[in-house]
């Protein structure tokens, strides 16, 4: 779509803001300078108008192509690193895909289609400029199933960053555990864009406290991730030293647990929950320290966005939700009021709304329901918990009967077995009895997905 | 311990953490008459296949037709020999 008035990412880079910059493990590069640098080789204006595959193999360069080639593309399809090698010939055919852009030639070059190589950014005199409103596709990070291609436009996106506006006096600087070829962590990308800060990216197997000590070392003050990746933080014993402004959590449920370990490790941060989604984009933050949120914000228009509860699951309208999935025989992504149904199923209590879990994740147990998060919720209340996982173990009498599997903060090891007692006295009393682990194990590790999320097999 | 002990003291540790009381556990005792439900029964037979290694319900068909304390035992044991 041509609008002569589209405002590009490159369009918040203006020449009189300096000194900032993004970088990784390994390299720092000037965002404030990158208009007057090109990434693509034979020159971005080829691009025009085509349905690109970014398809790069690290954070940083898929940062500066992102800034190079929007507003000049039809479409921009976010590859995430970690992405099934099989699916990719479908994402092409359902996307449309007609270039793509890589780091990597060799890789693609049985793909039959145009491939423009990027590098490292070189000086250029040709000021590209926006042209078009450039969609934006990304792809689900569901725990199971194939990712779907949803499509946002750069506006959308941004809704919830305009709302918060930019921040006054000194320029922050943005960090994120996820990778930010994902909603969440291209949020914060965004955000470092358009309200004038710097961005320090993650690195795919970098030892956290090797992460940590770049985040002090940049003087990181914003900082995102999941509840998976922020216990997995507080595990490490990686704190000291580092005291961001401002600790936001999103992609899973935040329950008291992690949300109180985050407000004594950052006494002086302000700490909250984001609630977004790929589909249904940035719904609402939560900064009162508590998990859930307040029922007041059903059925009311804040900040334009309008949220009901049907049949237990979260459903949103704003501008800021994807437009549609792409590709054949794909189902829509909003019902005919334009509500996105987010599949997260919430109950009230009292004033408050708290998440349960996703729609597809339940366990059933001789016909009675159960979602893990509701179990972890419970185990992770324990004060020698670190992170849980509640799951389905088949059996030949109800289907299913419900198992867990802990991982214990240093102060756990060694008190197994007390723990574990406690643990099914504190389910006993606060859960129906079919919810209540049978074994539970304690583990060293839980796997946590490329998106952040707990993985959930 | 034998696998009879074995079974036997899962059902009682069973039947304390759900707070039933159970009946002497004779060999001809209904498994009804227990007082365990299918809850209990599904967590019995989950911790006897850690403890034991088998799952006597996934393997025979016709373990789905035991009746008493008796039958139950004799499942385990079969399996096992």
């Amino acid at each position: 779509m041509f609008t002569p008035e589209s405002v590009g990412l490159r369009d918040y880079l203006s020449p009189d803001s300096r000194g900032r910059t993004i970088s990784d493990a390994h390299h720092e590069l000037s965002l404030s300078e990158s208009y007057r640098t090109t990434c693509v080789t034979t020159g971005v204006q080829q691009l025009a108008g085509r349905s690109v595959l970014l398809a790069v193999s690290g954070q940083l360069l898929s940062a500066l192509a992102m800034i190079e080639i929007d507003g000049v593309v039809r479409r921009m399809l976010l590859c995430p690193p970690d992405i099934n090698p099989n699916l990719i010939e479908n994402l092409i055919k359902e996307a449309e895909i007609d270039a793509i852009v890589t780091d990597e030639p060799q890789r693609w070059s049985e793909a039959g289609i145009n491939v423009l190589t990027v590098h490292f950014p070189e000086p250029t005199d040709v000021r590209q400029k926006t042209e078009r409103a450039t969609d934006w596709l990304m792809l689900t990070s569901g725990t199971s199933g194939a990712p779907k291609i949803v499509s946002h436009t750069l506006d959308g996106l941004c809704g919830a960053i305009h709302v918060d506006g930019t921040s006054q006096g000194t320029a922050p600087v943005w960090a994120t555990f996820y990778d930010i070829r994902r909603y969440g962590g291209l949020q914060i990308f965004l955000r470092a864009v358009i309200g004038g800060g710097s961005m320090v990216l993650s690195e795919p197997g970098e030892p956290l406290t090797d992460y940590v000590a770049r985040l002090v070392a940049r003087g990181v003050t914003h900082i995102s991730g999941t509840p998976s990746h922020w216990r997995k933080f507080l595990m490490s014993g990686s704190v000291s030293h580092f005291s961001p402004s401002y600790v936001r959590l999103s992609g899973e449920i935040a329950n008291q647990a992690v949300l109180d370990g985050l407000a004594q490790a950052f006494p002086s941060a302000s700490v909250g929950h984001a609630y977004a989604s790929t589909e249904a984009g940035v719904g609402f933050a939560v900064t009162d320290g508590r998990e859930g949120f307040p029922a007041s914000l059903i059925g009311q228009h804040s900040n334009g966005v309008e949220m009901k509860v049907v049949d237990g699951s979260l459903h949103i309208r704003s501008k800021r939700t994807a437009q549609a999935y792409i590709g054949r025989d794909v189902a829509a992504l909003m019902d005919s009021d334009g509500f996105v149904d987010t599949g997260d199923m919430v109950e009230l209590r009292g004033e408050r709304y708290y998440f349960v879990g996703r729609r597809g994740g339940i366990i059933n147990i001789g016909g009675l329901k159960v979602h893990p998060e509701e179990i972890e919720a419970v185990i992770n209340r324990h004060p020698a918990v670190r992170m849980s996982r509640a799951k389905s173990r088949r059996s030949p009498i109800t289907g299913s009967i419900v198992v867990a599997d802990i991982v214990l903060a240093a102060n756990g090891i060694g008190r197994e077995r007390k723990i574990r007692d406690e643990i099914i006295s504190d389910c006993r009393d606060q859960l129906a009895p079919y919810k209540v682990p049978v074994v539970i194990s304690f583990v060293e590790t839980l796997d946590v997905t490329p998106a952040g999320k707990l993985a959930r097999i | 311990m034998s696998t009879r002990s074995k079974i036997m003291a899962a059902i009682k540790r069973i039947a304390k953490e759900q707070n039933i009381s159970l009946p002497r556990l004779d060999d001809d005792l209904s498994l009804n008459e227990t007082g365990l439900d299918s809850l209990a029964f599904a967590i019995l037979v989950a911790r006897l296949e850690d403890d034991l290694g088998i799952d006597p319900f996934t393997i025979s068909e016709n373990a789905m037709a035991l009746l008493t304390i008796g039958d139950l035992v004799r499942a385990y044991k079969n399996v096992h020999a």
